[in-house]
């Protein structure tokens, strides 16, 4: 374990930003953003930044490849750039595990080497959630905002921030700052302390063993589903604000003296979504609708052991128009209500 | 209000007048209301709400609804008339089915300005005239009630009906409002200084299209920007460029349409104040032609579809402000 | 020793087909001069002249936009003008309102017989971007080459 006192962070964090690029979320007049480090930027206090951190790994767009065309012939520019080391300095218990999500898609055979990279390359810093909003639900799914997972976490007291390595490149960071050395039971005092805040909180617990792989007929097949997208927009807000939503789709950019192929985040509210030449599966929002949440509580865990495709972290529930999300859903598909 | 509300929209469907009711259904907390369609009693009885937090404007969802069969009831609070007359005025909807309540608004609150003034975990939330208490789990706190209204509440241009079939409660009037000040303000910046404000509003677009999706004036079967035919479908803010075409031509395709009901900047997710280019196309057609509020008279020629022979020409619209 | 090159703008002007578009072709025929850099675009009207076609063209590297139609009063097809002048006023000064240089659009109204005319309106317009340089409020960086 080690410490510093919260006086000297700024300092810790220029130190760290002279060696490595440095992110962290800082307050904007719009909210918390994630934003490079420059001299002078404070780690904001917010529970959740707007954009989620999947941005870090897999960016909303990313140019893959370009392609001159002169006559007959086709030049393949290599322009990938997904190599800087990097730190991402204050993400939250819920963001971390949504990269743990995100690496069961994208580290899968195929592996997407773009997300590899960048994965590879980056040293996270979490930090634990000392007041954490009413919009949380990360306990349900077993995320312990006051313990968050990644190559470091952190906690932060009213005169200090802890630290402890939970990795090899965890180790090696802390190594290279000028730290103390701090004690154990300040950080369990801190735990203790977020873990009474938590138990008040409305929906840090909702049930989910009712969503089960066997009953998946049963579950697309419900009838509150009707219900339920009534008012759906079909806009793509939950599905970009979502740090564990995954889907993209591959475009070519003509960019008048050649092509330029990039992909971008696609969303399962689109009506174009898996469009195909032929035709696509999804013609209502009716089932665009379900297939967010249907992928989210049913098919991703029958594929992943049992494992949420949600972290709780309540940024769909804060964001959409119409104020339709998640936790409705849990509740009203598949349960007693 | 609630209760009286509630009432009308329950009798509404025991006698018979309406099959279906739009009105607002209670969320996980006091604040996330979603719209909904209701048609049994007793679930109006129990999730049926209206309070500050009853922002949605429910109007565009009577382009789907007034196509089924029976009588729609809505409930509109002012400024959703707007919507609805200038909805009629396009043929969008079949006035035949649909029962139009307007009911009394007092400013809508905005959960977002409430966050944004530091209060966190918040649970509940209580009105008292000009003063609001905020209840959360780390202790309450006091605010003036007009700091957490939604902008477009603050800067409200009528407490008007301009349309409706019943009322609840006492008409208001049309105010005067300070909604052009923020336009003003920057039309009086340098070029270079606009750039820079709209490049770093604009820049944060996700491009989700909720404010698009939202909009009672977007009404398109299918938009331009998804139809891959057009050349300019994208689901990506894939280049600076994107964010100003889309966010243009969206207020272009809406300008002279639009009411001001402010429910694009209630629902971008980024915070950006879309409703600002739409006022600046307001305010350039109240100057250029003459005052003219959409939605407000059902007869009155829309200005695009218009025009005079004495028109001005573009670079006198610049000459004016100098 | 380094020569500086210079600017040249690209220009792009919609031309009604009715009068403009000729009007540009009597300057052609009277042996009048306008800079190569304007790329007419032949439309059957000004009123055909959508906002995206303005976007569109600063995006694929024009540095200048100018829709050309018949005067008001002599649309060929009677009022077709008059709501063009609607919608660019409006939507100049949109782009005016989001910083985009005001000079670097313009509506011009020239007629069939107005070949001098066409070609002065190119040379002012080419003379005024060229000071302003290259359009980079409203462009697209991929379409840079």
């Amino acid at each position: 374990m080690k410490k510093i006192q919260l006086s000297k962070l700024p300092q810790l964090l220029s130190a760290i930003a002279e060696k490595t690029a440095l992110y962290l979320p800082v307050d904007t007049a719009s909210g918390a953003e994630y934003k490079k480090y420059e001299e002078g930027d404070k780690l904001s206090d917010a529970c959740n930044t707007n954009r989620s951190a999947k941005d870090f790994f897999f960016p909303q767009v990313e140019n893959m490849a370009n392609f001159k065309v002169e006559g007959k012939k086709i030049e393949v520019i290599d322009i990938r750039k997904e190599t800087e080391d990097f730190v991402i300095f204050g993400a939250r218990a819920c963001d971390v595990r949504s990269f743990d999500i995100l690496d069961r898609v994208f580290l899968a055979d195929p592996v997407d080497t773009f997300y590899k990279n960048r994965r590879q390359h980056a040293t996270i810093v979490s930090l634990a959630c000392s007041v954490p909003e009413e919009t949380c639900f990360c306990g349900t799914f077993g995320i312990d905002a006051a313990d968050p997972a990644g190559d470091v976490s952190a906690w932060k007291t009213d005169e200090e921030m802890y630290f402890r390595a939970n990795t090899e490149k965890g180790e090696a960071f802390l190594a290279s700052l000028a730290l103390e050395d701090g004690e154990e039971e300040a950080v369990r005092e801190e735990q203790t302390k977020i873990r009474s805040i938590l138990e008040k909180l409305p929906i840090q617990n909702l049930p989910t063993d009712h969503f089960k792989a066997e009953k998946l007929m049963e579950h697309f097949s419900d009838p509150k589903w009707k219900e339920l997208y009534k008012a759906c927009l079909g806009c793509g807000t939950c599905t970009f604000v979502c740090p564990t939503c995954q889907c993209f789709d591959i475009r070519d950019f003509d960019t008048g003296n050649g092509i330029q192929r990039y992909r971008c985040w696609d969303s399962c509210m689109y009506s174009d979504f898996t469009q195909m030449a032929a035709d696509q599966p999804r013609h209502t929002q009716m089932e665009r609708f379900r297939q967010r949440f249907m992928h989210k509580l049913v098919y991703y865990p029958a594929n992943n052991e049992g494992v949420f495709g949600c972290v709780g972290c309540g940024r769909c529930l804060a964001k959409c128009p119409i104020n339709m999300n998640i936790v409705k859903v849990i509740k009203e598909i598949g349960g007693d209500k | 209000m609630q209760q009286v509300i509630r009432e009308k929209a329950i009798s509404l469907i025991t006698s018979g007048k309406a099959a279906r009711v739009i009105g607002w259904r209670e969320g996980e907390f006091f604040y996330d209301q979603t719209p909904e369609v209701f048609t049994c009693p007793e679930d109006i009885e129990k999730n049926f709400v209206y309070n500050g937090f009853s922002g949605a404007n429910l109007s565009k969802y009577l382009i789907k609804e007034s196509e089924k069969e029976g009588v729609v009831a809505v409930f509109l609070k002012p400024c959703d008339t707007y919507s609805f007359s200038q909805l009629l005025k396009e043929h969008r909807i079949k006035r035949e089915n649909v029962w139009a309540v307007g009911i009394p608004c007092e400013g809508k609150l905005d959960i977002d300005a409430i966050r944004k003034m530091g209060v966190k975990g918040i649970t509940s939330l209580e009105e008292n005239g000009d003063e609001i208490t905020v209840k959360t789990i780390y202790g309450d706190k006091k605010i003036a009630r007009a700091e957490a209204l939604a902008e477009r509440c603050r800067n409200c241009k009528s407490r008007k009906h301009v349309v409706y079939d019943e009322l609840l409660g006492e008409e208001g009037e049309v105010l005067e409002s300070a909604r052009f000040d923020m336009v003003e303000k920057l039309e009086q910046m340098t070029a270079e200084e606009r750039f820079a404000f709209w490049q770093g509003e604009l820049s944060r677009c996700i491009r989700c299209n909720a404010c698009r999706n939202v909009c009672p004036a977007c009404t398109c079967e299918k938009c331009v920007f998804d139809n891959a035919a057009s050349g300019i479908e994208n689901k990506a803010p894939a280049s600076s460029f994107e964010e100003q075409n889309f966010h243009i031509i969206r207020a272009f395709h809406v300008a002279g349409r639009c009411t001001d009901c402010g429910e694009c900047s209630r629902v971008c997710p980024q915070s950006i104040p879309l409703h600002l280019l739409n006022r600046k196309f307001i305010k350039d057609i109240n100057e250029f032609y003459g005052e003219y509020q959409a939605g407000a008279d059902p007869e009155e020629k829309y200005p695009l579809m218009n025009f005079t022979q004495g028109d001005m020409e573009p670079a006198d619209a610049f000459k004016k402000g100098e | 020793m380094q020569i500086e090159e210079k600017f040249e703008p690209t220009i792009v002007a919609f031309c009604c087909n009715w009068c403009s578009y000729a009007g540009a072709d009597l300057s052609g025929t009277n042996r009048l001069q306008y800079p190569a850099n304007v790329k007419i675009i032949r439309v059957p009207c000004s009123c055909r002249v959508n906002p995206m076609f303005i976007l569109r063209a600063f995006q694929r590297g024009a540095d200048g936009v100018i829709i050309c139609g018949c005067h008001p009063g002599d649309c060929h097809y009677t009022t077709g003008n008059y709501y063009a002048r609607r919608r660019m006023t409006l939507l100049f000064s949109m782009l005016d309102f989001l910083g985009i240089e005001r000079e670097r659009t313009r509506l011009e109204w020239v007629s069939a017989a107005e070949g001098a005319k066409f070609a002065a309106t190119m040379n002012d317009f080419v003379a005024t971007v060229t000071k302003l340089g290259k359009n980079r409020r409203l462009e697209d960086l991929r379409c840079n080459k």
